[in-house]
């Protein structure tokens, strides 16, 4: 999505329409297919959320900017604090956020057992609510529309998509782009954006440019659809899990990272296991739901749960990666911002923040309190 | 199921172990760089394919271990 929507914004903002968007399978088949559509922007440093409030506000508009429904369901995101410390945190969070003019709040455990009355906040619950962060413009969309929306408004506009099309190798003369080999054949250029999140570092390697980054797994899965009850998205670091209900009645459950690092896409038995007794403390009244599905996505993560983009040392060779478990929110803003890279040659104020020479120079971002489960 | 080698406990399930991550060599930190000490500490080659990295086998024998595995498949074969 990432790719889609930087060629989008390169037509409609900069009016600059010879670019192909290459992808090894179809659109969507990498992690923009398969995340669980979280939405918000309560993050912890003023970079972050600036960052994807911007993000949020494009999404505001999207179904009408790409004349397609996005869904876009902003029914509130609550993040459960199960212990002092959390709620410290938490209300940092809040006044982080609310500076920056973000809905943003710590309400306590009579306002959680009022928003969603399911959730167990009695004292002698093994981890017992305490209270939570509570962010209104926060929700889900409809993931696989943005990527297709995208890719219809990029189509229109004069964009190049070429599917099953892989990038084998990368041609850098003198330090500079020339050009992209894939196994249908070589294009002359002399820019290339590498958005390929869970992949990004086999593709930067093309370039021989390292990048900070490990890939993991990230399993969800999602339950038979009922009638709806659950009009937040619910989030628990402690318990490492967060719940969401869709338009369509199923519950969506999604996790921290996979423990170890991998590019296999396998789901695995330990981990629906500590998921359902993880919700299950949460809301025991599921106890009787039935899980349809599991899966999994890669999942390109950074030292500091931020993301890298712009320029590289190699002259043409931009990144838009290290979207780890939080990039689908930052579809948008991060198209627009690479596609303003590109035009204008310089980096956007609203990324200078993530640059990828911030890892020598020991400038980390410092996100992971607000993004390691709650995506 | 993932099967590690322990060289002292023999294959075991990758559940007991915890995943220290991708060997990388240590400079000197006398002799090193902060440049050079930053990028020990974060870049990854990040393979997909073959990879040398150290698992702990906290359930076990709680000895650290030198894996190599697949990432691609998983399929792991190891030496002590
Ligand atoms: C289970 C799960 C839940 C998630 N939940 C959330 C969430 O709630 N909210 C949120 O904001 N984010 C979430 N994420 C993260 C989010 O999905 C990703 O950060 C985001 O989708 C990345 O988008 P992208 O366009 O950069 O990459 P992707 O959508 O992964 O696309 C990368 C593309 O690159 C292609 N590719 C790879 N190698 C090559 C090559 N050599 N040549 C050509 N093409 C190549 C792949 O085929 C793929 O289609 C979740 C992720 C997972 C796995
Ligand atoms: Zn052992």
């Amino acid at each position: 999505m990432h790719g889609l929507a930087a060629a989008y914004y390169l037509a409609a903002n900069h009016g600059i329409t010879d670019v192909a968007v290459l992808d090894k399978s179809y659109i969507g088949s990498g992690g923009s297919g398969r995340n669980t559509a979280i939405v918000r922007s309560n993050y912890l440093t003023p970079e972050g959320v600036a960052f994807y409030d911007r993000s949020v506000k494009l999404y505001e508009a999207l179904s009408a900017t790409l004349n397609f429904n996005v869904m876009f369901s902003q029914h509130g995101h609550m993040t459960l604090a199960h212990n002092d410390s959390s709620l410290r945190t938490m209300r940092w969070r809040a006044e982080v956020n609310k500076l920056q003019g973000i809905e943003s709040e710590v309400i306590d455990e009579r306002e959680v057992n009022r928003l969603v009355p399911q959730l167990d906040v009695s004292p002698h619950a093994r981890y017992p609510i305490l209270g939570a962060l509570y962010h209104a413009p926060g929700g889900i969309i409809r993931h696989d529309a943005v990527v297709w929306g995208y890719a219809r408004g990029a189509d229109a506009a004069g964009v190049h998509i070429h599917q099953n099309t892989e990038v084998t190798g990368i041609d850098v003369s003198r330090g500079k782009v020339t050009g992209v080999v894939t196994n249908r054949g070589r294009i002359a250029t002399g820019t290339v954006l590498n958005a390929t999140a869970g992949w990004s570092s086999t593709v930067a390697d093309l370039a021989g440019v390292p990048l900070p980054i490990e890939t993991f797994p990230l399993q969800a899965a999602v339950t038979e659809p009922v009638r709806p009850f659950l009009h937040t998205v619910i989030v628990s670091g402690s318990l490492h899990v967060y719940v969401s209900q869709t338009d369509r009645g199923e519950l969506v459950f999604g996790a921290s990272v996979d423990p170890f690092g991998s590019y296999s896409t396998r789901g695995s038995l330990e981990f629906i296991e500590g998921l359902a007794g993880h919700v299950l403390e949460l809301m025991p009244s599921l106890s009787k739901m039935r899980l349809l599905r599991q899966w999994a996505g890669l999942c390109d993560m950074t030292p500091d749960f931020s993301p890298i983009m712009g320029f590289t040392p190699v002259d043409g060779f931009l990144v838009d990666v290290g979207w780890g478990t939080y990039g689908f929110k930052a579809g948008p803003v991060s198209g627009e911002a690479m596609a303003e890279c590109i035009a204008t040659a310089r980096t956007p104020a609203i990324i200078d923040a993530f640059g990828l020479d911030r890892f020598e120079a020991g400038e980390l971002v410092g996100e992971k309190g607000a993004a390691s489960v709650g995506h | 199921m993932i099967l590690l080698p322990c060289p002292w406990c023999g294959p075991r399930n990758v559940g007991e172990f915890r995943y220290v991550g991708e060997t990388v060599s240590r400079p000197d930190p006398a002799a090193t760089t902060p440049e050079e000490w930053r990028r020990y500490l974060y870049m990854r080659r990040n393979p997909r394919g073959m990879l040398r990295e150290g698992w702990y086998h906290t359930m076990g024998c709680r000895r650290y271990v030198t894996v190599d595995r697949d990432t691609a498949t998983n399929a792991a074969g190891g030496q002590p």
